[in-house]
């Protein structure tokens, strides 16, 4: 690294294990067959939003392979996300630019905190 | 890879000795930032752009090739990223159990000879009934030597174990207290592990033949004391009011003078009559001659008349800053400075501790109460809902993991967009406890505080390792260091 200079011992570590940047680091999109470099762990792509249904295919998502949710790629709550933010169909959900903009404040994750969301009433 | 369009990441960017910073969320990492690195943090911090843009609008300050090389950099540590791609989450990793116990915490009495205003244990918060409960009012000897066989167990592999003996008043049982210190080196030796002791004490009844023993016996102690007279008996007041300055005073001295194996530290309670701070200090290091001193708010229910407004909080915060900058100047000369509060955030910023927890309690550190039930820290001794088994048993080791399942950072909801999280973790349970209700709720009460304190700890952090990073080294060691207890 030369415009990061590592401070705490964190910082070493973690420069220790993305790449001192002389190798390319993960996540950079370079496929080193499934080895990330140095012989580390596999490489995984990162999760992602896919941007409306029409317009992204993830397999998996409305059912799993049994034809169940257990199994899922992604938690079935993320619906309520995908569908409301990313999608030029909104789903039913209360108006967050105008009306309820809070509606979501305390879910910082969908898939744990889904429960917390607000009732809105018009 | 979508149009990568760049925005920043979760960090905290601040200035020391005239230079720019980031600590990073969640890793904890400390960088510095060179002229490139910081003006794209800045110009993402406006508004999120696409790499082009970004190398567009900052050639005319940098060479465009220096400007790419900053970006790789910065998506490398995750300082920036894809704002079309979330961060991963979280795993939401446990320790891996049985986790070794490495401060057992006894409480050899809930008794105590003063009755402070604002006294967890005995005032208008507390958890358990010490007059009328059923917990009997001093561990016996029997108990004491358990609670001992039982730390040793839990140890597991751990070559070394912390006793800190505590109350109530710990003095007023120290027949129990000298017989189990004897008790527990004759075992340590036996199983060949080692043993480490400290007690907390509010030094009414340090008489010479106590002085004595704790000297030979290396124990540490800590002194409870909010301050010169008027401040320590504004609230630490004996059963008929009267004020303990006066009968404390010649005591600590006397036990300074003897007692040299082992820093002796004071802890200091702010409230809202006490929060002349620097004044505290200077009268404790100074004038009374402790090697450090550590100073917590009050834990109580806000409408107390001894609770710190928010305003008192704020000249807190003002009054520690004066104190760690004065800290940083005898550190860069390699003078010690005894303000522990800004010593112990330096070492966890120098590591790079990023917690799940707040703190060692129901992990390696765990209380014990007079009858031998085990419990989350000392401040819950002796509660029913905070039992994690006893020293007879062993640790319930189900009730510890439903605890550690409960209480992640993870599943505070709240601080997940905090950037003093890997520090603060939500806080003390028993502050949450006493102002919420539940030790899972995050301590809401002290976020703007934490943030400034941990801000202001970075910026001292920031300085020595540019005026003398030597100083640092020091945290570097391994080896496991007692929970405070507090």
């Amino acid at each position: 690294m030369k415009h990061l200079k590592a401070v705490n011992s964190k910082a070493g570590r973690v420069l220790r294990y993305v790449g001192d940047g002389a190798s390319p680091a993960k996540g950079d999109g370079d496929v080193v067959a499934l080895q990330g470099p140095g012989g580390g762990a596999p490489q995984q792509a990162p999760a992602h939003i896919p941007l409306g249904c029409s317009l992204a295919f993830s397999p998996g998502w409305e059912a799993d392979r049994t034809g169940g949710t257990a199994g899922l790629c992604q938690p079935v709550e993320r619906d309520i996300f995908d569908c409301h933010l990313g999608c030029f169909w909104p789903a039913q959900v209360p108006d967050q630019l105008n009306h309820a903009p809070t509606w979501t404040a305390t879910c910082a994750s969908a898939q744990k905190d889904w429960r917390k969301m607000d009732i809105v009433f018009p | 890879m979508s149009a990568n369009m760049l925005g920043n990441g979760e960090y905290h960017r601040f200035e020391a000795a005239g230079q720019p910073f980031v600590y990073l969320v969640p890793s904890a990492a400390v960088f510095a930032l060179d002229g490139p690195a910081d003006a794209i943090l800045r110009a993402l911090a406006e508004r999120s752009r696409t790499r082009g843009e970004l190398v567009d609008e900052l050639s005319e300050m940098f060479p465009r090739a220096e400007i790419e090389e900053t970006i790789t950099e910065l998506v490398r540590v995750r300082a920036i990223g894809d704002v079309h791609v979330p961060d991963k989450p979280m795993p939401k990793f446990f320790p891996l159990t049985p986790f070794p116990l490495t401060t057992m915490v006894l409480n050899v009495t809930n008794q105590c000879n003063l009755s402070c205003t604002y006294c967890y244990e005995y005032g208008e918060d507390k958890i358990v009934d010490t007059e009328n409960g059923k917990k009997p009012k001093f561990m016996n000897e029997e108990t004491a030597r358990e609670s001992v066989e039982f730390m040793f167990k839990e140890s597991g592999d751990n070559k070394m174990a912390h006793l800190t003996f505590f109350g109530g008043e710990t003095l007023l049982n120290f027949p129990v207290l000298q017989k189990t210190v004897l008790y527990a080196r004759q075992r340590a030796a036996e199983l060949g592990k080692q043993v480490d002791f400290s007690l907390t004490t509010n030094a009414t009844l340090l008489k010479p033949e106590v002085i004595e023993f704790l000297a030979d016996n290396g124990v540490g102690v800590t002194i409870s004391i909010d301050g010169p007279k008027e401040m320590q008996d504004k609230f630490r007041v004996f059963h008929n009011g009267e004020g303990s300055y006066d009968v404390v005073a010649p005591k600590i001295k006397e036990l300074l003078r003897r007692h040299t194996s082992r820093p002796i530290g004071a802890r200091v309670t702010l409230t809202s009559g006490v929060l002349d701070i620097k004044r505290i200090f200077r009268h404790l290091t100074e004038e009374m001659g402790f090697w450090e001193v550590g100073f917590a708010p009050v834990t109580t229910s806000p409408n107390r008349e001894y609770a710190i407004s928010t305003p008192g909080m704020d000249s807190v915060l003002a009054q520690f800053e004066e104190l760690a900058f004065e800290f940083l100047e005898a550190a860069v000369a390699n003078r010690h400075h005894g303000f522990s509060n800004v010593k112990d955030t330096l070492e966890e910023i120098h590591k790079g501790v990023s917690k799940a927890y707040p703190c060692g309690a129901g992990l390696g550190l765990l209380g014990v109460a007079t009858d031998g039930d085990v419990a989350l820290c000392h401040r819950f001794a002796g509660s029913e809902a905070h039992k994690f088994g006893d020293v007879r048993h062993g640790i319930d080791r189900q009730a510890q993991t439903s605890f550690l399942e409960k209480h992640h950072i993870e599943d505070k909801t709240d601080c997940s967009t905090c950037w003093a999280r890997p520090l603060c973790s939500g806080g003390c349970y028993h502050e949450a406890y006493t102002r919420y209700g539940e030790t899972t709720h995050p301590n809401l009460h002290f976020c703007e505080w934490i943030r400034g304190w941990t801000d202001v700890c970075l910026r001292v952090y920031g300085e020595l390792s540019q005026r003398n990073p030597g100083y640092l080294a020091q945290f570097d060691r391994t080896e496991s260091v007692a929970e405070l207890v507090s």
